[in-house]
């Protein structure tokens, strides 16, 4: 808390001259450093020591007796609780100063004219880095479309962005470690590439919403801000505060409901409904997914405990992905742009690719 | 002086909104502040993201709430 204070106090003489407050900010740099480096021991230190201190807390400060369904979802509480929401206020500080290098002005001209092969792939890889909000989506579409970036280029980018981020990841590498997490990327990045070279195919930018194409286009001059390693900090920072403080209560909650399933749900369970055998489990994944509505870090750790009790990895990354990138909301949002075929071809080309990309998993693993 | 807060309504927004008119408050300046939710006019003023602040026709903030200090330097002018 300190830390921030201070910086604030920088912030807000900075109307005096340049040289002076360089000066300043430096010695704030420095000093960011200095705290950093124990921060990051003690961080490193406490993680290494969960899975002890659960265990310690379960059965000697609880007295809980070994093996019962009970100790066991409290073990599976206690563990999981303070190591993901570590790892996610380490992960999303970094991503946060990442993140302040790329704003969606800078992606817009890094994407403006790009061919369509091309264009696809940068725009899924940018999608992971761009700061991005799904009440934004409307706005950002428009100032791609109308500058100059292809529409397909553009679906890219807005089915890239809210799957594959950084909540997601951590969660995944988390909870099951780094192969899945990068399964999870690699192939999230591949339905957005794929996804919207295939809409730019279909030629659809007469499915806009007319009015969209009137807009004159946009740039409206805004100043570019000059962020220095200071800011950047306090970016990271900032991301940290609205980011786990937005997600922490869905982790919590995701995790109760996952210790339940891994305390008292028996083994094997989830085999018979959503296992390799049950051929439909994977478009049902889908369809379910559509109207559920919730970011990543709620879905993960149910999806945990699901797969821990036999429901199939594919079907599972596939309801997952549903969940997060086809959601019905953001939908609605977009019909003020798109023109229902647009949509319709939309959800269709995306729910296919991860259709696609359960069964691959199912069968692959 | 003309402010507009742009955002479609989420709870960014509402803040954005809510922050600006506090300052201008405390300044005591005397401004018009509107607040744009229609989509359409938004996507108008060529912006990227939602919160947006424009302060006599110059955009002034994207995608993030403003600090405080941030404002105040916008409109003591």
């Amino acid at each position: 808390m300190k830390i921030i204070n201070n910086t604030q106090c920088c912030n807000t003489v900075s109307n005096n001259p340049d040289a002076g407050n360089a000066a300043e900010k430096n010695n704030g740099m420095r000093r960011y450093i200095l705290y950093a480096i124990p921060v990051l021991v003690i961080w490193w230190l406490i993680y290494q020591r969960l899975s002890e201190f659960s265990h310690a807390v379960t059965y000697r400060l609880l007295n809980l007796p070994e093996g019962n369904h009970l100790s066991s979802a409290i073990e599976f509480f206690l563990y999981e609780t303070p190591k993901v929401l570590m790892l996610l206020v380490l992960v999303v500080f970094g991503v946060g100063i990442i993140r302040s290098f790329f704003t969606p002005e800078k992606t817009r001209r890094i994407l403006a004219g790009k061919k369509e092969s091309l264009g696809n792939i940068l725009a899924a890889l940018l999608g992971i880095v761009t700061p991005f909000c799904s009440c934004s989506a409307v706005p950002l579409f428009i100032g791609f479309v109308t500058t100059g970036v292809p529409l397909g280029v553009t679906f890219s980018f807005l089915i890239s962005a809210p799957m594959v981020n950084e909540i997601a990841l951590v969660l995944l590498y988390g909870l099951f470690g780094w192969k899945i997490a990068a399964i999870y990327l690699g192939t999230g990045l591949l339905i957005a590439m794929i996804a919207g070279w295939v809409i730019g195919r279909l030629r659809m930018e007469r499915h806009l919403e007319d009015w969209v194409l009137q807009i004159q286009a946009g740039g409206n001059g805004m100043v570019e801000e000059h962020l220095n390693w200071e800011d950047r900090i306090r970016y990271g920072f900032d991301a940290v505060k609205e980011i786990v403080g937005k997600v922490w209560i869905y982790v919590v909650l995701g995790i109760a409901v996952g210790a339940g399933i891994h305390g008292y749900v028996p083994e094997g369970f989830m085999a018979s409904i959503m296992g390799k055998g049950a051929w439909w489990s994977v478009p049902i994944a889908v369809l379910i997914g559509i109207p559920m509505y919730s970011n990543a870090a709620g879905i993960i750790p149910v999806v945990h405990a699901l797969i821990e009790k036999g429901a199939a990895l594919g079907t599972v990354l596939a309801f997952m992905m549903s969940v997060i990138a086809l959601s019905l909301p953001e939908m609605v949002i977009l019909r003020k742009v798109l023109k229902p075929a647009l949509i319709a071809t939309f959800a269709g080309v995306v729910g296919f690719g991860i259709l696609i990309v359960g069964y691959l998993f199912n069968i692959l693993i | 002086m003309e402010i507009k807060v742009l955002g479609p309504g989420c709870a960014k927004c509402k803040q954005t909104e809510e922050i600006v008119r506090q300052v201008v408050a405390e300044e005591g300046i005397a401004a018009d502040i509107e607040k744009v939710t229609d989509i359409m006019k938004i996507a108008g003023y060529g912006i990227f993201g939602t919160p947006a602040v424009i302060v006599d026709g110059e955009v002034k903030c994207v995608g993030k709430i403003p600090k405080k200090e941030e404002i105040k330097t916008w409109i003591k002018k």
